[in-house]
């Protein structure tokens, strides 16, 4: 059961523990006898069987006690720090991979229909460890070593969240996931509608893309941009750990699909996060480097790349706005906008190919919106229009790199 | 057929005190309940499991019932038939008329806590499952009132309070859909089980044995029914399948092959079916029924098939012909009572027809409701977040 509390700011309540262990009884009459005014703020306070409302309105599910948590749209103070958004007193190091599975491990916890499926994703622990560990804890039927036949095991997903489980579904490789794209495009996204509202598929499909280190063109793809069609499906890219467990526990909280794209590079990143419980909205784009001659507009593992590049810039005397969209769809054209409306250049950097891709889709929305506040024509950096070569020479020049952003900026700020 | 009449002696009995009733249909032994025995005409065959006895139990009732059940949906398909033709219905329109007895047989040996999930040819199964003859026809003339309100259309219909999962349009997407369902079902260990149908074309699907293969593994309460009609869309069983034995298919998987006409052996089938699948795992059931249209309306069924065959079939083998033929030799009904019955049926569609006629179309700002679940009082907007399109309740 969901207790819904109304409260006034900051003055309520004492220090709340995480969800999982509130008593709700106990704090409807606290934060009661505390008001004076009826505030329309509402906070949700745990619930046992995952029949939360969605996240997506509000920028962050926290006590309101606490003073607070930083949304994750905020800048980062320093230009050249690719992470921590969030100054924490106190937290923990880990590593990417180590985050996805804290906030899969959090969600389980708190909600028994979540549950995980794919393949070698449970006594092997997950082909990159993001769920080592959990089928030991939680058991065979909840965390479940599926046979290699993503068609049939995304569409039994997808059935499941049809009664009400959660399923978190991960593709080993999110290219693999093309053998699925029948469920994932009818199914997933187009139930809801075609049910007149009567089913919802709260499903997590998540796995990691994007081009590796020469593991061939097949192992390399990226999906986003064939998937960002179908109606139905809200996509996000996590690039830190910060944001990788927050992402997580959105997805897994958020009664639409969602699709988490992860990147195979970027499992080894090391953050320290808070120790306190967050989720990051799933809507949101996230403010990397504040900046005023220039947007640059990327998500996952090119947004590295960027911050190389804008520390070059920097010494060269640019200021480049850095910000990561993470929401792949639907874009934020909110926070876009705010920053083509500052500095009216706008460079998207991505992984995706030249044709089609999300850097494609993100150029006409925001030509379509915001053209008047353009001085220059909206530059996409994206990668070739190849399968990806194996060969390391070859790979590189695939995608974009940091020299190229830098040349890019330079173009645009003339 | 064979005919055991255990219940006899209550029929004499009673026969001279109904004939002086003149309400037709509500004579006493036409509601009775006491169990009837009769033979099944065709024998099971079986693979890797027994086969469940001929001798099916049911009663009076329970037979009127099937009549009066696949009576409407054979109405209402005829119905849709003149409704397609008159242009109300538009798109895609799969009828169910001659494979009735399944969508009735399987009912009767289940409840409305087992979940059935099925492909395009959903109408019937909708109305099996507790469906509105007007929610249907308004889904089907894509109105609001619709069971989809107007956004699924015919291949669409689903009753989520009835455990009716669809309604799916792309063939053989919906068997890992089924078995995701039973696997919900184990999860929540809630006693129930998956019927998960499909039919003869989205057999030779891989994602058919690939869930087929999952099912066995974790033995899931999944029971694939495969509707064998014999033809996918214009391509014979012959044509398109090495080996037609489907209910074999599954290898190590037990299957049943039964006759789908006879809405008696379908109500065994299932039964022994469930039974099955809540202590043993999957079961593939193949019912051997016909379908009397084309494969949808715009397909005349008659390029790939002779007209004789399929008179042929509607001659020996009709559903309802066959609880006629039962419901007067045991003395449950007059032929005037069933003609009776008929005419009311005939009524009662005609009237839901013509209600779903006057109902209104969506209005334009359905177009963006239900695309993402969001509350709280949400606004949703277009993808640039300024124009505002509609407000979510």
């Amino acid at each position: 059961m969901s207790a819904i509390l109304q409260g006034a700011g900051a003055g309520a309540a004492a220090a709340l523990s995480p969800f999982n262990s509130i008593d709700s009884n106990k704090l409807v009459a606290h934060s009661r006898s505390s008001l004076s005014v009826r505030s329309k703020r509402y906070i949700v306070a745990g619930s046992d069987e995952g029949t939360n409302k969605s996240f997506g309105s509000s920028s962050l599910i926290a006590r309101r006690s606490q003073p607070l948590m930083i949304p994750n749209a905020v800048a980062a103070t320093k230009a050249d720090t690719a992470s921590s958004s969030t100054p924490s007193k106190s937290g923990h190091e880990l590593l990417l991979f180590e985050a996805l599975q804290e906030g899969l491990e959090e969600e389980m916890d708190r909600d028994p229909h979540v549950c995980v499926m794919g393949e070698d994703v449970g006594h092997y622990g997950g082909s990159y460890k993001v769920t080592k560990g959990l089928a030991d804890k939680f058991g065979d039927l909840r965390v479940l070593d599926t046979p290699i036949c993503e068609n049939a095991f995304t569409g039994m997903g997808i059935g499941a969240a049809m009664t009400g489980l959660r399923p978190v579904i991960e593709g080993m490789n999110m290219g693999f996931l093309l053998l699925a794209f029948n469920q994932i495009s009818n199914n997933c996204g187009m139930l809801h509608y075609t049910s007149g509202g009567q089913f919802t598929i709260p499903v997590v499909i998540r796995g990691p893309g994007g081009v590796g280190r020469q593991l061939g063109a097949e192992h390399s793809q990226r999906l986003e941009s064939y998937f960002q069609s179908i109606p139905g499906i809200q996509m996000v890219a996590c690039s830190t750990p910060y944001n990788a467990k927050g992402l997580m526990k959105a997805a897994i909280r958020s009664e639409n699909p969602v699709i988490l794209f992860e990147h195979v590079l970027l499992y080894n990143l090391k953050e320290s996060i808070p120790d306190e419980e967050y989720i990051c909205n799933l809507e949101e784009a996230e403010m990397v480097r504040p900046g005023e001659h220039i947007t640059i507009l990327t998500y996952s593992r090119m947004r590295y790349h960027a911050m190389q590049a804008a520390k070059t810039l920097v010494n060269k005397g640019y200021d480049p706005e850095v910000i990561d969209i993470r929401s792949l769809k639907p874009f934020d054209l909110h926070t876009i906008g705010n920053s083509v409306k500052k500095t009216h250049r706008v460079l998207i950097v991505e992984e995706c190919m030249r044709t089609g891709g999300i850097g494609a889709s993100l150029t006409a929305a925001i030509n379509e919106n915001f053209h008047d506040y353009l001085d220059a024509p909206v530059m996409c950096l994206s990668s070739q229009d190849v399968p990806t070569p194996y060969a390391g020479t070859l790979e590189e020049w695939t995608v974009v790199q940091p020299a190229q952003i830098v040349t890019a900026v330079e173009q645009l700020c003339q | 057929m064979a005919i055991s009449r255990l219940s006899s002696r209550s029929n004499t009995f009673l026969k001279p005190a109904i004939t002086a009733l003149h309400s037709p249909i509500r004579r006493h032994v036409s509601t009775d309940t006491s169990p009837i025995t009769i033979e099944t005409a065709v024998p099971f065959t079986s693979h890797l499991c027994e086969s469940p006895s001929r001798s099916v139990e049911t009663s009076s009732e329970e037979i009127l019932a099937f009549f009066r059940d696949m009576a409407r949906m054979r109405r209402m398909e005829i119905a849709a038939d003149s409704l397609y033709k008159a242009k109300l219905i538009r798109g895609f329109c799969h009828l169910y008329d001659g494979q009735e007895a399944l969508a009735v047989g399987m009912e009767a040996a289940i409840t409305k806590k087992d979940a059935i999930i099925t492909s395009y040819r959903d109408h019937c199964t909708f109305i099996g499952r507790g469906g509105k003859l007007v929610d249907a026809f308004s889904e089907l003339m894509g109105r609001k009132t619709g069971c989809s309100h107007g956004k699924g259309g015919s291949m669409h219909f689903y009753k989520k309070d009835a455990s009716f999962y669809g309604g799916h349009g792309i063939v053989g997407a919906q068997i890992p859909l089924g078995c995701g369902l039973a696997f919900a079902q184990k999860y929540k260990k809630d006693e129930a089980v998956t019927f998960v149908l499909y039919g003869d074309g989205a057999a030779n699907q891989g994602q058919l044995f690939e869930a087929l293969n999952i099912a066995a593994l974790w033995d899931l309460p999944a029971i694939l029914v495969c509707e064998n009609n014999h033809y996918g869309m214009g391509t014979a069983t012959w044509r398109s399948a090495k080996s037609p034995a489907y209910f074999k298919r599954g290898d190590y998987v037990p299957g049943l092959k039964v006759d789908g006409m006879d809405a008696l052996a379908v109500k065994q089938a299932c039964k022994f079916a469930k039974e099955h699948a809540l202590k043993n795992g999957p079961i593939i059931l193949e019912m051997d029924t016909y379908r009397y249209h084309g494969h949808s309306m715009s397909d005349p069924g008659s390029t790939y098939r002779t007209r004789d065959e399929i008179s042929g079939v509607r001659q020996v083998r009709d559903p309802i012909e066959r609880v006629r033929k039962l419901l007067l030799s045991h003395d449950i009904a007059t032929e005037k009572e069933l003609k009776d019955m008929e005419k009311e049926i005939r009524k009662e569609v005609d009237d839901a027809v013509a209600q779903a006629k006057e109902s209104p179309v969506p209005d334009s700002s359905e177009l963006f409701t239900n695309m993402y679940v969001k509350d709280c009082g949400v606004e949703s907007f277009g993808a640039d977040r300024k124009d505002l399109k509609v407000t979510l309740p």
